[in-house]
């Protein structure tokens, strides 16, 4: 089943190494994953975040500004 | 630096002689680092002298400024960087804006500010933070008083100011920095400008979300720090080299008597003159520390240095870029007069208590 994972952030250098963070976890884990970067700031602001980089994993939000950690990426993603 | 060694962890896996280790690493380095910062004076006084200049000369005074402050600048900020980032991992954005959602204005406006100080801030995060703000109903007034703020009285200003001029300034500093982001965000709160929005602004409806708790560790949070370390070290570098090199002219070149009848406290107008040519600048409160050290030794009045200070970093131009995608130019313009006289008073009241 593919995850549907969105990351959401402006296109700070942050938000782009978060994005391959996500990335890299996925594929060390064999997860398939739909990534998707969402840039539009009224789309990020609809997900109720007020800091970013944030993460949005099958709909639901993960995280929410600074980078985050791999295990934690890893969790979001086996879960 | 507190060192409680049997800080009880907060997740069972992790062991516990791992935490003690980093701890252990964190207080020698500590003491390592007063080691290295007591030996700095001496040593630079030493490698002036090895230097083919003059003693006493301009240049020689400019070098020995610049190579005494550049590594004791760097190693201030480094360690109240390391210090403020363990710190801001116990807040989030998110976590004070549930603390401050539905606030009355006057409260609000005081906690805002406060928060403003420890919650992590980027400007390149101040439109979600604005927009996350407002749309989960927190007052536009409050929301201001935490934007202004958070840039302005922050960790790196407080503490390079503290060091280098005396926990006084400092304190003074933190009070008045205070004082401007609460008043000011009460008085755009009283304009009622809600409809000064971009329009979209007003239209995105979001709840306030809860995040999952991520667990975080003592070691955790050391890591945040030397993380910020990393990030805030590279990114105002170049600013403080740059900073103190100016710093440096200033000292060695610049004839005390022309300054002083420039910033000094007899002419008024420099207060006005100093805002005014601080709003366009821009440069991190680490960069300018260094300018306002090398202006306050040549005769140049403390309310308006630190008015030149504030205008730098709370009222800068890439900022306002930034903020202009959320606010309307109007609302802009008021966002700069309000901020811009509550710096000016500041600057008069300052010359006025430290005569």
């Amino acid at each position: 089943m593919t995850k549907d994972v969105k990351v959401l952030g402006p296109g700070c250098k942050r938000c782009q190494t978060t994005a391959e963070m996500v990335k890299t976890e996925a594929e060390r884990l064999g997860v398939a994953i739909d990534l998707e970067k969402v840039t539009d700031y009224a789309a990020i602001a609809g997900y109720g975040i007020a800091s970013t980089p944030g993460i949005v994993v099958d709909g639901k939000v993960v995280h929410a500004g600074g980078l985050p950690k791999a295990e934690d990426i890893a969790a979001w993603l086996s879960a | 630096m507190t060192q409680c060694c049997s800080t009880p962890s907060e997740t069972p896996e992790i062991k516990p002689e791992r935490t003690s280790l980093w701890l252990a690493a964190v207080a020698a380095s500590v003491a390592a680092w007063f080691l290295v910062y007591a030996q700095l004076q001496p040593f630079s006084q030493w490698a002036v002298k090895q230097l083919p200049v003059a003693p006493g000369t301009h240049l020689a005074e400019a070098l020995e400024f610049f190579i005494y402050d550049t590594p004791k600048v760097l190693m201030l900020l480094t360690l109240v960087v390391f210090a403020m980032g363990v710190v801001r991992s116990f807040f989030s954005p998110e976590r004070t804006r549930a603390l401050l959602a539905g606030r009355r204005e006057g409260v609000g406006n005081v906690a805002a500010a406060s928060l403003g100080i420890v919650t992590p801030f980027c400007s390149c995060s101040a439109v979600p933070l604005f927009i996350g703000f407002v749309s989960a109903g927190v007052p536009l007034g409050v929301t201001f008083s935490f934007l202004i703020a958070a840039p302005m009285v922050n960790e790196v200003a407080l503490g390079l100011l503290f060091a280098l001029l005396g926990w006084k300034v400092a304190v003074a500093y933190l009070g008045f920095g205070l004082g401007i982001a609460i008043v000011a965000g009460w008085v755009i709160g009283r304009f009622h400008l809600e409809g000064w929005l971009e329009d979209w602004v007003r239209n995105v409806r979001s709840s306030a979300i809860d995040l999952p708790a991520e667990t975080v560790t003592v070691v955790d949070r050391i890591k945040d720090g030397i993380e910020a370390v990393k990030d805030i070290v590279a990114k105002v570098g170049k600013w403080i080299v740059l900073g103190i090199a100016l710093g440096a002219f200033i000292h060695g070149y610049v004839p005390a008597d022309l300054l002083a009848s420039i910033m000094g406290r007899d002419a008024w107008w420099s207060v006005p003159a100093a805002v005014l040519i601080g709003i366009p600048m821009y440069s991190n409160a680490a960069g300018i520390v260094p300018v306002v050290e090398a202006l306050l030794g040549k005769g140049a009045a403390l309310g308006t240095v630190l008015a030149f200070m504030m205008s730098v970093i709370a009222l800068s131009a890439p900022e306002l870029v930034i903020l202009r995608k959320v606010l309307t130019a109007r609302l802009i313009a008021v966002f700069v007069g309000v901020v811009g006289a509550g710096i000016l008073a500041v600057g008069y009241l300052f010359n006025l208590l430290f005569a």
